[in-house]
C-alpha cells in the first residue's frame, strides 16, 4: 500500500496546517487539495445526490417479447440498495439504447434460418433526472422458442457517479464482458441441448408420420392419393425441412467460432467439454450422428414427443427464465461475476482509482513487494508474473487471462462482415504492448477497410439511438478508450487521465441538467470508422453541425465546437487544440491523438522492477491542462466551452492533478444543482460504514489492526525498541495471561513483520507450549501463553535459555526486555505523538513508511559495489566501510536503523535466489547484543 | 613384553571397544597411533569415548609414546580429581559475544531420535546417524537434506567414511555404518544406494575405524576384525570377549594393543597382519587409584603441540613438549563435556550435555605470581612411579615459562538437550547434533550474507539484468 486516500479526510481539519511536516513533499499525484467549502460545514462526502439509491448496483434486465423491457434482478439483490429508483423506468431505458438489431431469421442469401453470433455491446448512458449513470452491457441470448430465437438481455452497473462510470470503463467492461461470456457459454449449451431435443422430437414425428403415410398407402392403393395423403406428405415434408433447420442451426451453434471461447476463463473445464463437442460436431459429417453420440449421454432419456404439425405462436406461453437460458451452473458462477464486480466497484471513485495506481506501482515492486504487501496479492501477482511473460508474444492475440487487472476490453462487435476489423483491433492491441512500429501497419491497416461495411453499420446504430428517443448524446467510442488505455502499458492508469475522458466530462455538463439520456461513450462502430471514411461520411458530420447545442432531442456527437469558439481556443492554447479538432470526429482520436500517450516512458520494460516511470498524471501538468475557476458562467455550455478554452487561470498543477476531480466537483455543485457531490464521493469507509456491509474482511482486518496497533503505540513508551525488534527479525514474544488481549495485540504488531515469501506472515498467534528453537526460525511475532502452574515453569525456562533470540513484551508486568533502540526510523513509524486518529489510516501510513524502507533495503541490496570488490585487490574491509557510509550517508539510516536494512536485504536476497518461493523458512539471524529491561 | 596377556589388575564393570577412531597426520613425518577406548561403566555413569592420537615426531621409539600415554592419562585424571574437590563456578559469558562469530542458524530436522553422530563426507556434505537408524546426508552450505538412508533396523552403534583411493576406480566414497542390529551396512555416498551389508557379527559392532593407507578397516565390538575394501575379513580377534575394560591403540605400522582402561597396562598386543613390528619395549606399569567420583575422559583431541581432553565438565590442555597441563577450565560446561575440537585459530569448541556449545581460544599469558592454575594440577606429576621424579622438575620449569588460559569467547545456545558431537567445517560453519532430534547448522552470518549477495548478482548476471551503471 503505497498512497492514502483516507488521508483526504484530513484536509477539512486544522491539523493539516498545525503539523510542521518537514518531510519531502508528496508526490504530486498524491497531493490532496483543501475542499474549498469546508467552513461553510460541507464536506465531499455529504449526499445531496438526487439519486435515489443508496449505492451502486447492478441490474439485470431483459427486453421480453411479450411485455417488453422489464428487470430481472438486482445485484446485490437488496431492495435497501435501490431504495425508490424506478427499476422498470430505467430498464426501459438501458434496454432502448441497445443499437444492436439482432440480426436472426432468414437472410436473403441463405436458405436456412441463420445464428448470429451477436457481439455485445456497451454502452454508458446518464440519466440526470434520477441521478442515475450506468454502464449497459447488452447481450443476446439464445432461445428455441422465442422471436428469432433470440432474447436480448443487459446488465447495467448503475451508480450515481459518472466519472466512476467513465472512468471505470474498461475494467467494468472487461468484468461484464466476462460475465456475459459465461452466461452466452452456458445458453449455448442449453441451446444446443434444447436444439436436440427438437430434433429427436422431430425425428419422432416423422417417423410417425412417415408410418401413417404408409398405412395410408397401403390402405388404398388406387394410384392417387387422396387429400388426407397429399396433406400427411406436405407434413412430412416440412418435418423434413424442419429437421433439416434444426439440424443446421446445432451445427451452427457447435461450431461457435473457438477464438472466442477462450476469452471466458470462469469455466475452463466446460469450455473444454464445448470445444469437445464442436469438434466431434465438426467432424461427423452428419449432425443427427452427432446428436445419438455420446456427447449427452449422461443427461437422463428423453422420450421424444410427437410436434404438431401447426405449432401455435401464442403469447401466453411462458418464456424461459434467465436461469432456465443459461445453465444453472454458469447462471450461479454468473451471478458470483457479478457480485464480484459489484464487490470490485464499491466506494468511491477516488479510493478505486487509488487502489489501482497502488495495484500498477506494486507490480513494478515485483522484488520487494513480499515484505509487507498484503501476502495474497502479492501471490496473485506472482501468478500473473509468471503467466504474462509466455503471453506477451503475439501468438495467444486474444487478451490472457494475466492482464486482467488492466483489463483490456476487447472491441466486440457482430461477427460477420466486421470479423477482419476485429482481428485487426486485437493484434493491434497486443502488440502495442512492445512494439511500436506495429501500430502504424495496423493503423493504415484499419483505415483502409471498405467503407461500405461501416458506413452500414454506423447507420443502422444511429437509427437505434434515434430511436431511444431522447436527446442522446454519444461521447466517446470504446475503440477510442481502449487504444488509449492499451498503448499505455499501465491501462488502469491512464484512461482516467486522458484528455478525451476529461473532455467527455465537461461536455456531460452542458446537458446535465436537461432531463435527458446521455450515452456518454462507446459504441464499437464508430471506433472503427477511419478517418478517411470519416470525412466521406456526410451524415455524421451533418449530425455534428446540425444539432451544435445538443439541447433538443437529437444525436449530439461529442464537443461540438462552433467556429468563434475554435479560434478562441486556438489563440488559448496550442496544446490543447489538437485534442479539441480531435474531438469533433469521433473515430479520428483512435489513431492520431490517442496515440500519443504512449510515451517513450513506457516503450522500455520495468522489468528491473524499478519504479522508472511516475504515474500517468505529471503528463497531464505537462500539457498545462487548466481548470474554470469562473463561476458566473452560468451558462452550462458556454462555462464548458471557457472551461477548456480559458488561459488565464491556471492551477498549481501539484494542486490541480489530484484535485481536479474534486474542484470540479465541488464546482459543479455549486453552479448546478446536479447530483455531483454525492456521486464523487458517495461513500468513505469510515463514515457509512452500513454501506459497506459485507467490505472484504482484509480492509477490515487493517483497520483494527492499526488501531490496535496505534492503542499499543500510544500506551507503552517502549513501543520503539519493541517495533525495531520485528522489523530487524528479532523474534518478539508477547506474554501474557489473557488470550485476547494477547491474540489482538499480536495481530496489531503483525503489521510491522516482513513477510519471508509470499505465504502468510511469520506470525504465531497463540501458543501455550515451551518454544524450541525452531519456533524463533520460523515465527517472528510469538503470542505466548502465561501459565501459573508449574508447568508454565517449563515456558519461561525456555524463554530465559532462549533470551538471546528473542525480546520478550509482558502484558502482565508490562515490561519489555529487549535490545537497545536509537534510530530515527521508528520514531517516524511509530509516533505516540501522532495525529492520526484512526486506525485505517494508520496503517496507511505504516504501510507507506515501510514501502519507503523497502526501497532503501532494495537500493541496499541490488548496489553491486557495495556488496562486491570493484577490483581484486580490494579488501574486505574497504567493501564494509562502503556499506557502511552507503547505508548511513546515502540512505541516511542511523544507529539501529542499519539493522533493519540490512535484516530486510537478507530477505530480499534469499526471495530472489529462491527458485520456488517459500520453499523453506529462512536461516535465525541474530546478534549478540545486551538487552535491557524497560518498564513503564 | 612382559605385560602383555597379563590379566587386568582392576577393572569394576564390563565394557566394549566402543569406538575407534583415527587421526591421521598428514603434516607430521611420523605416523600416527590410533588409539581404540572402550566405554567404562561406572556406578551411574556412561562414559565412553576415549580418543587420543600419540604423536612421535622425534623417535620412533614406541616407548616415547606409550610413556606419553601413561602420562597423560593420569595427568588428566589426576587434575580432574583434584579440580572436582576445588568446585569452581561456572565461567559464563553474557549476552554480548564480539567474537562469536555464529550469527546465523539453521536448523535441520530429519531425525526422529537421539543424533549421535556427524560424519564430514566432504568440503560440503555431512552425513549424521542416530539412534532412529537412519543415516542422512545434507548439504552444509544450504542446509539441504540430499540422501536418507534406510536400512538399519535398530540404533546406529557408528558411523564412519571410507574416503576412495585416488588410484581405485570406484571413485565413489563409501559410509560405513554399524547399528545394533548386528551389521555393518557400506553405502554409496553419491547415490544413496545400499553397497553391501555384512551381518556374520556375533555382537553389536560399537566402534569402527580405517585405516586408510592400508586399505582396510576395523570393526570393533566384543570383537575386533580387520576388512578389506571389498569387504573380505582379514583377521578377527576373539580373545577380547572378556575384557572389561580396554581400550586399544593401534598403529599404522600394524600394531594392535589393547590397554586395560584402568591400570594402564598393555593386555593384548597383535603385530601379525602387516609387516614386522620394530622392537616394544616393556611397558611401564602405572597403577591408578580408582577414584569413586565419577571422573572421565570423554573426548580427546589434539594438534601439533598440545592434546586436548573432555575430562568430566572440564578442559584441559596437555603440551607436548612441556609434558605438563599448560590451560584449564575444570567447570567448562553444566554437565560432561561430551565433544571437543580444537579449530585452526586457536579456538576450541566443547560441547556438553547441558545443551551448550562453547566457544574457547587459547590464550597465551605470562605467569603471574598469583598463579591461577590451581596446584592440584602439578600434584599430578608425583602420580605413578616415573613421574614422581619428574614433578619437581617441572614445577620449577613452569615458572619461567608462558601459560595460556582458555577464555569462553562465546557460546551457542539452540538445543533444548544434550549436543552429542558436532563438526566444523572450515567454510560452512558449524554442524551440531543433539539428542533433542535436531542438527543445527551454525553459520557467520556476515560471511553467509556476503556469499548471498555474491550468488544474487550471479544469478542477476545469468538473467541479463545487471546493468553497469554509466
Amino acid at each position: 500500500m503505497i498512497s492514502a486516500p483516507d488521508v483526504v479526510a484530513f484536509t477539512k481539519e486544522e491539523e493539516y496546517e498545525e503539523e510542521p511536516y518537514n518531510e519531502p513533499a508528496l508526490p504530486e499525484e498524491y497531493s490532496v487539495p483543501l475542499f474549498p467549502f469546508a467552513n461553510q460545514g460541507a464536506n465531499p462526502w455529504s449526499k445531496l445526490s438526487g439519486a435515489k439509491f443508496s449505492r451502486d448496483f447492478i441490474l439485470i434486465s431483459e427486453f421480453s417479447e411479450q411485455v417488453g423491457p422489464q428487470p430481472l434482478l438486482t445485484i446485490p439483490n437488496d431492495t435497501k440498495v435501490f431504495g425508490t429508483f424506478d427499476l422498470n423506468y430505467f430498464s426501459l431505458r438501458i434496454m432502448s439504447v441497445d443499437y444492436q438489431a439482432s440480426f436472426v431469421g432468414h437472410p436473403p442469401g441463405s436458405a436456412y434460418p441463420k445464428l448470429n453470433f451477436v457481439e455485445d455491446s456497451k454502452v454508458v448512458l446518464g440519466d440526470s433526472k434520477e441521478g442515475a449513470f450506468a454502464y449497459v452491457h447488452h447481450l443476446t441470448l439464445y432461445d428455441l422458442e422465442a422471436r428469432g430465437f433470440v432474447r436480448p438481455f443487459c446488465m447495467a452497473y448503475i451508480s450515481a457517479d459518472q466519472h466512476k462510470i467513465m472512468q471505470q470503463f474498461q475494467e467494468l467492461s472487461a468484468e461484464f464482458s466476462r460475465a456475459s461470456e459465461c452466461l452466452k457459454t452456458g445458453n449455448r449449451k442449453a441451446f444446443a441441448g434444447e436444439l436436440e431435443k427438437k430434433l429427436k422430437d422431430l425425428d419422432y414425428t416423422r417417423t410417425v408420420l412417415h408410418t401413417e403415410t404408409e398405412i395410408q398407402k397401403k390402405a388404398n392403393d388406387k394410384g392417387f392419393y387422396s387429400s388426407q395423403a397429399i396433406e400427411k406428405a406436405n407434413e412430412l415434408a416440412s418435418v423434413e425441412k424442419s429437421i433439416i433447420e434444426h439440424q443446421d442451426l446445432l451445427k451452427q451453434i457447435h461450431s461457435y467460432p473457438h477464438r472466442k471461447l477462450k476469452g471466458c476463463d470462469l469455466c475452463p473445464g466446460e469450455m473444454e467439454h464445448i470445444q469437445d463437442q464442436a469438434s466431434q460436431a465438426s467432424t461427423t459429417s452428419n449432425p443427427d450422428e452427432s446428436a445419438d453420440t455420446d456427447l449427452y449421454t449422461c443427461r437422463p432419456a428423453y422420450t421424444p414427443k410427437l410436434i404438431k404439425a401447426k405449432s401455435t405462436k401464442c403469447f401466453d406461453k411462458k418464456l424461459k427464465t434467465l436461469e432456465e437460458l443459461c445453465d444453472t451452473e454458469y447462471f450461479t458462477q454468473t451471478l458470483t461475476q457479478l457480485s464480484h464486480i459489484e464487490h470490485m466497484f464499491r466506494g468511491d471513485l477516488c479510493y478505486l482509482l487509488t487502489s489501482q495506481i497502488d495495484r500498477a506501482l506494486l507490480k513494478q515492486q515485483h522484488i520487494t513487494n513480499f515484505l509487507f504487501e498484503d501476502f495474497v496479492e502479492v501471490d496473485d501477482r506472482m501468478v500473473e508474473k509468471q503467466e504474462s511473460i509466455p503471453s506477451k508474444p503475439s501468438q495467444d492475440r486474444l487478451p490472457s487471462r494475466s492482464l486482467e487487472e488492466c483489463p483490456i476490453p476487447k472491441v466486440l462487435i457482430s461477427v460477420g462482415s466486421y470479423k477482419s476489423s476485429v482481428e485487426s483491433v486485437l493484434i493491434k492491441m497486443e502488440q502495442e504492448l512492445g512494439d511500436e512500429e506495429y501500430k502504424e501497419v495496423e493503423v493504415t491497416e484499419l483505415s483502409s477497410f471498405d467503407p461500405q461495411e461501416n458506413l452500414d453499420y454506423l447507420d443502422m446504430d444511429m437509427k437505434g439511438s434515434i430511436s431511444s428517443g431522447e436527446s442522446i448524446e454519444v461521447l466517446g467510442t470504446e475503440k477510442s478508450t481502449s487504444v488509449l488505455s492499451k498503448s499505455d502499458s499501465q491501462a488502469s492508469l491512464t484512461v482516467p487521465l486522458s484528455p478525451q475522458v476529461v473532455r467527455s466530462k465537461a461536455v456531460s455538463h452542458r446537458t446535465i441538467s436537461e432531463d435527458s439520456i446521455e450515452v456518454l461513450s462507446t459504441c464499437p462502430s464508430e471506433a472503427l470508422i477511419p478517418d478517411d471514411f470519416k470525412a466521406s461520411y456526410p451524415s455524421a458530420i451533418n449530425e455534428e453541425e446540425s444539432y451544435p447545442d445538443g439541447n433538443e432531442g437529437a444525436i449530439h456527437f461529442q464537443a461540438s465546437i462552433s467556429p468563434p469558439e475554435l479560434g478562441e481556443m486556438e489563440e488559448g492554447s496550442m496544446e490543447n487544440t489538437p485534442s479539441q479538432i480531435d474531438s469533433c470526429c469521433i473515430g479520428k482520436e483512435s489513431d492520431g491523438q490517442l496515440l500519443l500517450p504512449s510515451s517513450p516512458a513506457h516503450t522500455h520494460s520495468d522489468e528491473d522492477g524499478v519504479v522508472s516511470s511516475p504515474p500517468q498524471r505529471h503528463r497531464q501538468k505537462d500539457q498545462g491542462f487548466r481548470v474554470d475557476f469562473s463561476m458566473e458562467n452560468a451558462s452550462p455550455s458556454s462555462r464548458d466551452d471557457s472551461c477548456e478554452g480559458f488561459p488565464a487561470y491556471e492551477l498549481d498543477p501539484s494542486h490541480l492533478l489530484a484535485s481536479r476531480d474534486i474542484s470540479k466537483t465541488s464546482l459543479d455543485n455549486y453552479s448546478d444543482t446536479t447530483s455531483y457531490v454525492s456521486s464523487v464521493a458517495s461513500t468513505s469507509s469510515d463514515r457509512i460504514p452500513s454501506a459497506y456491509p459485507a467490505s472484504p474482511s482484509s480492509d477490515r482486518h487493517k483497520k483494527r489492526a492499526g488501531q490496535n496497533a496505534l492503542k499499543f503505540i500510544r500506551q507503552y513508551p517502549f513501543a520503539h525498541p519493541a517495533i525495531y525488534s520485528l522489523l530487524s527479525g528479532r523474534t518478539l514474544v508477547v506474554l501474557g495471561e489473557d488470550e485476547a488481549i494477547v491474540r489482538k495485540l499480536v495481530t496489531a504488531l503483525a503489521i510491522f513483520v516482513p513477510s519471508y515469501g509470499c505465504y502468510a506472515k511469520p506470525v504465531k498467534h497463540w501458543a501455550s507450549s515451551p518454544l524450541h528453537i525452531m519456533d524463533f526460525q520460523k515465527w517472528k511475532l510469538i503470542g505466548l501463553q502465561r501459565v501459573a502452574s508449574p508447568a508454565g515453569a517449563g515456558t519461561l525456562h525456555a524463554l530465559s535459555r532462549y533470551s538471546r533470540y528473542t525480546s520478550i513484551l509482558d502484558l502482565d508486568n508490562k515490561t519489555l526486555r529487549c535490545p537497545l533502540y536509537r534510530g530515527t526510523l521508528v520514531p517516524r513509524l511509530a509516533d505516540h505523538r501522532t495525529q492520526i486518529k484512526r486506525g485505517s489510516t494508520y496503517y496507511l501510513h505504516v504501510q507507506s513508511m515501510l514501502t519507503q524502507l523497502c526501497s532503501k533495503a532494495f537500493l541496499y541490496t541490488f548496489c553491486h559495489h557495495l556488496h562486491l570488490p570493484t577490483h581484486d585487490k580490494e579488501t574486505e574491509e574497504l567493501l564494509a566501510s562502503r556499506q557502511a557510509s552507503f547505508l548511513k550517508l546515502t540512505l541516511g539510516l542511523v544507529n539501529e536503523d542499519v539493522r533493519v536494512v540490512q535484516y530486510l536485504a537478507e530477505l530480499l536476497k534469499l526471495h530472489y535466489m529462491q527458485e520456488s518461493p517459500g520453499t523453506s523458512h529462512p536461516m535465525l539471524r541474530f546478534d549478540y547484543v545486551p538487552s535491557f529491561l524497560y518498564k513503564i | 613384553m612382559a605385560d602383555r596377556g597379563r590379566p587386568r589388575t582392576a577393572g569394576t564393570g564390563r565394557g566394549d571397544i566402543w569406538q575407534c577412531l583415527e587421526t591421521f597426520w598428514i603434516v607430521m613425518p611420523c605416523r600416527a597411533a590410533v588409539l581404540l577406548a572402550s566405554n567404562v561403566y561406572r556406578p551411574g555413569m556412561l562414559l565412553n569415548i576415549l580418543q587420543c592420537t600419540g604423536q612421535r615426531s622425534t623417535t620412533k621409539n614406541y616407548l616415547g609414546r606409550e610413556r606419553w600415554l601413561t602420562t597423560v592419562f593420569p595427568a588428566l585424571w589426576k587434575a580432574e580429581g583434584s579440580g572436582s574437590l576445588e568446585k569452581s563456578p561456572l565461567q559464563t559469558i553474557g549476552e554480548e559475544q564480539t567474537q562469536n562469530p555464529y550469527t546465523e542458524l539453521l536448523v535441520l530436522k530429519a531425525h526422529h531420535d537421539i543424533v549421535r553422530f556427524l560424519v564430514q563426507l566432504d568440503d560440503y556434505r555431512f552425513a549424521s546417524a542416530g539412534d532412529d537408524g537412519i543415516v542422512v546426508v545434507w548439504n552444509a552450505q544450504t542446509g539441504e537434506k540430499l540422501l536418507e538412508l534406510n536400512g538399519h533396523t535398530q540404533k546406529i552403534t557408528a558411523i564412519i567414511t571410507f574416503p576412495s583411493l585416488e588410484s581405485c576406480e570406484e571413485k565413489n566414497q563409501l559410509i560405513l555404518t554399524a547399528s545394533a542390529d548386528r551389521t555393518v551396512t557400506v553405502w554409496d555416498s553419491d547415490t544413496g544406494r545400499q553397497v553391501q551389508r555384512i551381518s556374520c557379527f556375533q555382537s553389536t559392532v560399537k566402534c569402527l575405524t580405517v585405516l586408510q593407507r592400508l586399505d582396510v578397516w576395523l570393526s570393533g565390538g566384543n570383537d575386533l576384525c580387520v576388512w578389506n575394501r571389498k569387504l573380505d575379513l582379514l583377521c578377527k580377534t576373539s580373545h577380547l570377549s572378556d575384557t572389561d575394560l580396554s581400550f586399544v591403540t593401534g598403529s599404522h605400522i600394524g600394531e594392535l594393543i589393547i590397554w586395560d582402561a584402568l591400570d594402564w597396562t598393555m593386555q593384548a598386543y597383535e603385530r601379525n597382519f602387516w609387516d614386522p613390528a620394530p622392537q616394544l619395549d616393556t611397558q611401564q606399569e602405572i597403577k591408578l587409584c580408582q577414584k569413586s567420583n565419577d571422573i572421565s575422559i570423554h573426548h580427546f583431541t589434539c594438534d601439533e603441540e598440545n592434546v586436548f581432553a573432555a575430562v568430566g565438565r572440564g578442559l584441559y590442555v596437555y603440551n607436548l613438549q612441556m609434558k605438563r597441563v599448560i590451560a584449564c577450565q575444570k567447570t567448562a560446561h553444566d554437565s560432561s563435556v561430551l565433544h571437543i575440537a580444537k579449530l585452526p585459530n586457536r579456538q576450541l569448541i566443547s560441547c556438553s550435555e547441558d545443551g551448550s556449545v562453547r566457544i574457547w581460544e587459547l590464550r597465551e599469558k605470562q605467569q603471574l605470581a598469583a598463579e591461577p592454575v590451581p596446584t592440584g594440577f602439578f600434584n599430578m606429576w608425583g602420580f605413578g612411579r616415573v613421574n614422581k621424579q619428574a614433578s619437581q622438575p617441572v614445577k620449577k620449569q613452569q615458572e619461567n615459562t608462558t601459560s595460556c588460559s582458555l577464555e569462553l569467547i562465546g557460546d551457542l545456545i539452540g538445543h533444548s538437550s544434550s549436543v552429542e558431537m558436532f563438526l566444523y567445517f572450515e567454510d560452512h560453519g558449524l554442524v551440531t547434533c543433539s539428542a533433542d532430534h535436531l542438527i543445527i547448522l551454525w553459520k557467520n552470518g556476515e560471511r553467509e550474507s556476503g556469499l548471498r549477495s555474491l550468488r544474487l548478482f550471479q544469478k542477476l548476471e545469468e538473467n541479463g539484468d545487471l546493468y553497469l551503471a554509466v
